[in-house]
């Protein structure tokens, strides 16, 4: 005997407890198999990209931070690129190492979030969460001894970083980077075979190669697929390209290969703060500049790869201490723009967590 | 390292397919007429392999708008930016390329919510961030705001205050 | 690919839009701080003294929050409720998703108009008694945001507050300070309030 289902649209967020932000779907069900999605977005739209038009270059620098506000460092990174290309200012050995430090370390606590709460999505309530976050308490721990913010950090300038890493840094550095890879492979072991994890992530959420390409996804959602891009070995910035370490890349494109991404790139991450701290030079900190300074007319484009993807800001200047055009390439609103296909045909409990493997931010995808 | 092409050389090639399609050329990109945008890019993404669309920003410069889109092929590693021109305030049309790049979809959607061009071709054209019903275009030189402590804000842009 | 729809979209998003349009039309005054509950003359219940201490006692170490994390503030309010600032300690570590079994309402991060409606409609779902606390400097007076044409200037235009935690973002003992004062301010609100 057959059921006669009619359509029912269900409407998930804004306020939801899966959702990573503020974020709402019209979903259209047929039964219990969803066959329509429509996004919306503007919950958290605050304007920043008007509102830098008003403050000069050096005070857009905290606006920065609150866009994707869990890898504040990344932002910081991809706005001073971006505005050093445009003045043509050099930037001091000693800041470049200090600099891959901070934006590797912020990777690494950045998918210890998005690990901990794509488990906190599949019914493993807190409990991956709370191990995850005593991790990241050590990280925000040595962000704090640096520059004294545990969340918006404000850190990088243009010319390198506002202030020197105290004494006590690199002890606590070294020490937190002895013990991460035993605590990655900690919770490897407790997740990767786990059935439950297995059951709801592999096959499930696939998305091809050429799809990804087409939409402009970038990051890991991009690496899962198969699809070997990477900007630091790509088209390297700053001095990436002294260090060595591997571009992890998945087959599938399923969540399961996404989670495996993060966990990868995590080691990846470790690697190249292990190099850097040995390198690591004296000297200065940063070529003086000054707050009001007034970079020549002209365009510039400065991109970073972040813990979602490719981060871009493309400044547009007309000689006067303001930005003219400020604007954001954000990865996590591109990387949604393939959540429609591949939620379609599945179920309630499927979307969600192919919306939590993304893994987005809705600071960035709102601006 | 991602090699930028260089946008004199790709202005020859397509002046060879499309006759009146470049205005302008310089070392860093290719300024074509926003009629020839669809054309031009198809053709772009067969012979260059350009297909990954980085990005697409709107600026107003209070007489026109221009458009700046950033191209990189995957496989070969080099890119190209395409520069594109409207004239017209009341209502700015521009053909979409969605259908070539998916990725399009949201940023055409985001550049007509702040700034009010519109995009011929787009399945979806509305607002994304604002809400319906709201009035004008935040991003143009001419929407106001106050802002405590940010300086006189005029329709050229902001001034030092 | 192209699906039939049940409902028009943009006829949903002209209603939706009305509804923010009225909300920003009604809110220009903010709403006055609840301090009524402090009025002295309300003591004088002898007869009640000890079943009042044990229901504030019981009232006050189990205020149970709902979940508005909005924005960056979130992720502090979220290391509070980790191991190391533990807000288990104060009875609160139960955020209730729903927000008909909840007390508290801890607003953390910037509030748009466009989500001014749905925040609203979550105050007046909750059952009394009930508390807001405005978490960091966006709550309190639109922050670092304040001039945007989308930004709520404060959430006292939408709800009334009772405790504000400033900060961009408060530390996590910023906002276990916020909680004891919220912990006084309940003690002061007698069983008999007329």
């Amino acid at each position: 005997m057959t059921l006669n289902t009619e359509q029912v649209i269900i409407n998930i967020g804004p306020q939801h407890p899966s959702t990573h932000g503020v974020f709402r779907m019209r979903v259209t069900f047929d039964g219990e198999v969803i066959i329509d999605m429509e996004p919306v977005f503007g919950y958290l739209h605050r304007g920043i990209e008007k509102l830098a038009e008003h403050k000069t270059y050096v005070q857009n620098i905290p606006f920065t931070d609150r866009l994707d506000y869990l890898a504040a460092m990344s932002n910081n990174f991809a706005y001073v690129l971006a505005v050093e290309k445009l003045a043509g200012i050099e930037v001091p050995e000693r800041a470049e190492y200090i600099r891959i430090i901070m934006a590797e370390l912020m990777r690494i606590s950045s998918h210890l979030m998005g690990v901990g709460f794509f488990l906190n999505d599949m019914g493993a309530f807190m409990t991956p969460v709370l191990y995850m976050l005593r991790e990241r308490e050590k990280i925000l721990d040595l962000f704090e001894m640096a520059c004294g913010q545990r969340l918006t950090y404000n850190y990088m300038r243009f010319g390198g970083v506002s202030h020197d890493i105290p004494g006590e840094f690199m002890p606590a550095l070294k020490r937190f980077i002895d013990e991460m890879p035993g605590y990655i492979d900690e919770y490897d072991q407790l997740i990767a075979e786990n059935e439950i994890v297995l059951a709801r992530t592999k096959g499930i959420g696939i998305l091809s190669a050429d799809q990804a390409i087409n939409a402009s996804t970038a990051g890991p959602v991009l690496r899962a697929t198969g699809v070997k891009w990477d900007l630091r070995k790509a088209d390297p910035y700053s001095i990436y390209d002294r260090f060595d370490f591997d571009v992890p890349t998945g087959t599938n494109g399923d969540n399961y290969d996404r989670y495996r991404m993060k966990i990868e790139e995590m080691k990846q991450s470790v690697r190249i703060v292990k190099q850097a701290m040995e390198q690591l030079p004296q000297g200065e900190i940063c070529t003086r500049v000054s707050p009001t300074f007034k970079p020549p007319k002209g365009e510039a484009y400065g991109r970073v790869e972040g813990p979602k993807g490719e981060l871009g800001f493309f400044i547009v200047s007309d000689g006067s201490a303001k930005p003219y055009r400020f604007k954001v390439r954000p990865p996590a609103l591109l990387n949604l723009t393939v959540l429609r296909e591949m939620i379609i045909g599945w179920k309630l409990a499927d979307a969600i967590v192919t919306f939590g493997s993304i893994d987005i931010c809705m600071g960035e995808v709102d601006r | 390292m991602t090699k930028p092409l260089s946008g004199s050389d790709i202005a020859q090639q397509i002046g060879d397919q499309f006759p009146d399609a470049v205005t302008d050329s310089n070392e860093t990109a290719v300024f074509v007429r926003s009629e020839a945008l669809l054309d031009v890019a198809g053709f772009l993404k067969e012979s260059l392999d350009l297909n990954y669309l980085n990005n697409i920003t709107a600026v107003d410069y209070t007489d026109y708008f221009e458009l700046t889109y950033l191209f990189t092929s995957l496989a070969s590693n080099h890119s190209l930016v395409i520069k594109t021109r409207c004239e017209e305030r009341d209502n700015p049309r521009v053909p979409s390329v969605v259908s070539l790049w998916q990725g399009a979809d949201f940023q055409e959607r985001e550049i007509y919510d702040l700034l009010g061009i519109s995009f011929d071709g787009h399945p979806n054209m509305k607002r994304i961030f604002l809400w319906d019903g709201f009035q004008g275009y935040p991003l143009r030189k001419d929407f106001i705001i106050d802002v405590p402590g940010g300086g006189k804000a005029t329709k050229q842009g902001v001034n030092d205050a | 690919m192209e699906i039939e729809r049940p409902y028009v979209s943009s006829e949903l998003d002209k209603i939706e839009g009305a509804q923010i349009d009225a909300l920003m039309a009604a809110s220009k005054e903010p709403y006055p701080d609840p301090v009524a509950w402090l009025h002295e003359e309300l003591q004088q219940n002898v007869l009640l003294t000890s079943t009042e201490h044990v229901i504030d006692w019981g009232k006050r170490y189990s205020v149970w929050p709902v979940l508005l994390g909005l924005a960056c503030c979130a992720f502090e309010m979220i290391c509070a409720a980790a191991s190391r600032y533990d807000f288990s300690r104060f009875g609160m570590e139960v955020f209730r998703f729903s927000p008909r079994q909840a007390d508290l309402m801890l607003v953390a991060g910037t509030l748009t108009w466009k989500m001014a409606p749905a925040l609203r409609r979550i105050y007046d779902q909750m059952a009394e008694p009930k508390w807001v606390i405005a978490m960091g400097a966006c709550t309190v007076s639109g922050g670092a945001f304040r001039g945007s044409y989308s930004v709520v200037p404060g959430i006292n235009l939408i709800v009334p507050v009772d405790v504000y935690i400033p900060g961009c973002p408060p530390r996590p003992e910023g906002l276990l300070h916020g909680f004891m004062e919220l912990h006084r301010k309940v003690l002061a609100d007698k069983l008999i309030k007329k």
